[in-house]
C-alpha cells in the first residue's frame, strides 16, 4: 500500500490558527481534517446573564478582523428583541461601516495573503520596490487599506471593535470635513482597486467545485445587511428562518463546528454573493469591471478572490455615493423598554453569512445565544476540496510534500477562512499511503 | 531593499484571542511599512509570511492569553529566545476576555467542562505575565496604536540606538 501523510501545522497568511491533516492511501484521501487550533473562549456561554446592552461589544470580541460585522449582527439581534426600528440614517451609517470593513478586510486578504502566491513570493513585503509594477502594488495595498480604515474610523469610531454603532443608532457622527476627506481618499484609490481586479482576473489558479451558494442579499441592490437569505437554487428565506437552513455538524477533532444545508455542503462569501447577485452591483462597478464580471457565475474556488476584488470596487463606489448624497446629522439613539423576546441578526461579513441569535429575559438579561460564522459554513467544502486536490496531485505523480502543501495552502487561502471566528484554525498533516 | 546592517529580529506570536492586535498591526503597516521594512527582519510573523524562522528574536510580541499547557511551554521557549518580550492587547496583558471562563458560575463551568477536558485546556486561562517575565505591555482591545508605536520606538532606541530616529539607516 502506498501511503502519504501530510501534517500542515499552523497554516500561514490566514486569519487565525488552523491545521490540516490528510491521509492518502492508494491515491484516495481517506482522512481529511481541517481544524481550528484555537482554544474555545466560550463567548456564547459568557453571554448568559449579561445585559442586552453589553451584547454587541461582547460578541465583537469573537474576532478581530470581522469584529464590525459581529457588532452589527449583534445590534440587529438586540433591536429585533427590543422591537426597535432603526432610522434611515442609521441604516446608511451601518452600510458605510460594512463598506469600510469590506475594503480594509478584502484588501488585507488579497494583497498580503494571496498575491505572494501569485508572484511566488514568501511575503508581500518581499515585493521589489525597484520593480515598477510590484512597487505600484505595494503602494496600492496600503493606500486602499488606509482608505477603508479611515472610512470605518470616521463612521464607526474604529475599524476594529467599533465603538459608535449601538442598539438604536449611533453615539457619534462624522464631521463634514471628515466626510469630505473620506470621499477624497476613496476617489483617490479607485484606480488602484481596478488594478487589483485586473491582477485577480488574469490569475490562472483554478479549482472547480460544484456546490450550492447562500447569501443574505437585498432585493434590488448588492449590500451586506438587509434582505433575504437567497440560495443559488433560487430559494428565498426570511432571516428568522435561518435555523431551518443550516444543520449543525459536530467535528470531534476540531474546536469549531460545521454546517450543512439540506444534507449537503454549501459555500458562503464573496463568490456566493457574486454568483447570485452580480447584476445588483453599483452601476459604476459594473461598467468598470465588465470583463471580470463576465467570468461569473463561476465554480472556480479561486474566483472567490476575484469576487472579493470586485467587491472592493463596489464598496468604494457605494460609499462615495452614500457620502456625497446624504447629509449626516446628529440623531438621538432610539430606546425601548426591556422585554422577554428572541432576536436574530444576520449580516454578510466579508467571508459570508454571519448569524447571531439571543434569547432575552424580561429584565433585559441574556438567557442564551447562538453564533454561526461563515468559516463553519464553508468547513465541509474546504475539507472535501483539500481531499480532492491531493488526490488529483497524487494522480499526476506529484508526491513532493512541499509542493502539495503549497497547493493546499493556496486553495485554503482562496476560501479566506477566519479561524478566530471558527473557534474560533492552519497546521497541515499529510499522510499518503 | 538590501541593507548593510543587521535588522532587528521580530517575532509575533498569537495565543488565545481574537487577533485584533494582529489586524491593528497590519493597519499600522499602512503608515509604517516602508520605515519598518528597512529596520525590521519580520522573522516569525505568520500573518505576513509562509517561511517563518523560529530561532532567536530581538523583540517578541505576544498576543492572546495562555489557555493550555502547550501554550505555557511555547511561551517559555519564546521567552528564552527573545531579548525583549512585549505583551500586546487586553488578552495578553490582563487575560480578558479570553479568560472569561475563569469567572463563570459553577453551573457554567460544569456546562463547558467536557470541552475544556476534550482539548486539554488549562483549568484557568492565564495572562502572559503569569507565565513569563514581560518587558513591556501595550493594553487595549485592540491594543492602543500610539502606545504600540511608542513601545516599538522605545525598544529600537534601547536595542539599536543607531537605528532609532534614522529611518534611512
Amino acid at each position: 500500500m502506498h501511503m502519504i501523510n501530510i501534517d500542515l501545522e499552523h497554516i500561514t497568511k490566514i486569519e487565525g490558527d488552523a491545521s490540516l491533516s490528510i491521509t492518502v492511501e492508494d491515491g484516495k484521501a481517506t482522512k481529511v481534517q481541517f481544524k481550528t487550533e484555537e482554544y474555545k473562549r466560550f463567548f456564547t456561554e459568557a453571554l448568559k446573564g449579561k445585559s442586552i446592552l453589553a451584547v454587541p461589544s461582547h460578541l465583537s470580541r469573537i474576532c478581530g478582523t470581522c469584529s464590525n460585522a459581529h457588532v452589527l449582527a449583534a445590534i440587529e439581534a438586540c433591536e429585533m428583541a427590543l422591537d426597535i426600528q432603526p432610522s434611515e440614517q442609521t441604516k446608511m451609517l451601518r452600510s458605510l461601516t460594512m463598506h469600510g470593513l469590506t475594503i480594509r478586510d478584502h484588501a488585507l486578504h488579497l494583497y498580503l495573503f494571496c498575491l505572494p502566491d501569485m508572484y511566488e513570493k514568501d511575503a508581500f513585503l518581499d515585493f521589489d520596490e525597484n520593480d515598477e509594477h510590484q512597487n505600484q502594488l505595494l503602494h496600492d495595498a496600503f493606500d486602499i487599506k488606509a482608505a477603508g480604515n479611515y472610512l470605518a474610523t470616521i463612521i464607526a469610531g474604529r475599524s476594529i471593535h467599533a465603538m459608535f454603532p449601538t442598539i438604536g443608532g449611533f453615539i457619534k457622527f462624522p464631521s463634514e470635513e471628515e466626510v469630505a476627506t473620506a470621499i477624497e481618499k476613496l476617489k483617490s484609490i479607485r484606480e488602484a482597486t481596478l488594478r487589483l481586479v485586473t491582477e485577480f482576473e488574469k490569475c490562472d489558479f483554478h479549482f472547480d467545485r460544484h456546490t450550492d451558494y447562500m447569501a443574505l442579499l437585498p432585493l434590488n441592490s448588492y449590500g451586506y445587511i438587509e434582505g433575504k437569505i437567497v440560495t443559488s437554487k433560487g430559494e428565498e428565506y426570511d432571516e428568522k428562518l435561518y435555523r431551518e437552513l443550516v444543520d449543525h455538524v459536530v467535528l470531534p477533532y476540531s474546536q469549531a463546528s460545521a454546517y450543512q444545508y439540506k444534507g449537503d455542503a454549501y459555500m458562503v462569501g464573496a463568490l456566493a454573493r457574486m454568483n447570485i447577485a452580480r447584476d445588483r452591483l453599483h452601476k459604476n462597478t459594473q461598467e468598470s469591471c465588465k470583463s471580470a464580471l463576465d467570468l461569473f457565475p463561476s465554480t472556480n474556488v479561486f474566483h472567490n478572490n476575484l469576487a472579493q476584488a470586485i467587491e472592493v470596487v463596489h464598496s468604494v463606489d457605494e460609499a462615495i455615493e452614500l457620502l456625497e448624497n446624504n447629509k449626516i446629522v446628529k440623531e438621538e439613539v432610539i430606546k425601548k423598554p426591556m422585554r422577554a423576546a428572541t432576536g436574530i441578526g444576520v449580516v454578510e461579513a466579508p467571508r459570508g453569512a454571519l448569524y447571531h441569535k439571543i434569547n432575552v429575559a424580561e429584565d433585559g438579561t441574556i438567557k442564551d445565544g447562538e453564533v454561526i460564522v461563515p468559516t463553519g459554513q464553508n468547513q465541509i467544502n474546504i475539507e472535501e476540496d483539500c481531499g480532492r486536490l491531493v488526490e488529483e496531485l497524487v494522480a499526476q505523480g506529484i508526491t513532493d510534500e512541499e509542493k502539495i502543501t503549497w497547493e493546499l495552502e493556496k486553495l485554503i487561502r482562496a476560501y479566506d477562512p477566519c479561524m478566530s471566528c471558527a473557534a474560533h484554525f492552519l497546521k497541515v498533516e499529510l499522510d499518503i499511503k | 531593499m538590501e541593507t548593510d546592517f543587521e535588522k532587528i529580529k521580530i517575532g509575533w506570536f498569537v495565543f488565545s484571542c481574537s487577533e485584533d492586535n494582529t489586524i491593528t498591526f497590519t493597519e499600522l503597516l499602512n503608515d509604517h511599512w516602508q520605515e519598518w521594512k528597512k529596520i525590521f527582519d519580520f522573522r516569525h510573523v505568520k500573518v505576513l509570511k509562509k517561511n517563518n524562522i523560529y530561532d532567536e528574536f530581538d523583540i517578541a510580541f505576544i498576543e492572546g492569553a495562555i489557555a493550555s499547557p502547550e501554550h505555557e511551554e511555547k511561551l517559555k521557549d519564546i521567552r528564552s529566545r527573545s531579548k525583549k518580550v512585549v505583551a500586546v492587547g487586553a488578552c495578553a496583558v490582563t487575560g480578558m476576555p479570553a479568560s472569561q471562563r475563569n469567572t463563570f458560575t459553577p453551573e457554567q463551568k460544569e456546562a463547558i467542562q467536557f470541552l475544556v477536558d476534550r482539548f486539554g485546556a488549562l483549568p484557568e486561562v492565564k495572562k502572559v505575565a503569569d507565565v513569563v517575565e514581560v518587558d513591556a505591555s501595550v493594553p487595549g482591545c485592540p491594543m492602543n496604536e500610539k502606545m504600540f508605536v511608542d513601545a516599538v520606538n522605545g525598544l529600537v532606541a534601547e536595542l539599536r540606538p543607531e537605528l532609532a530616529g534614522n529611518k534611512e539607516a
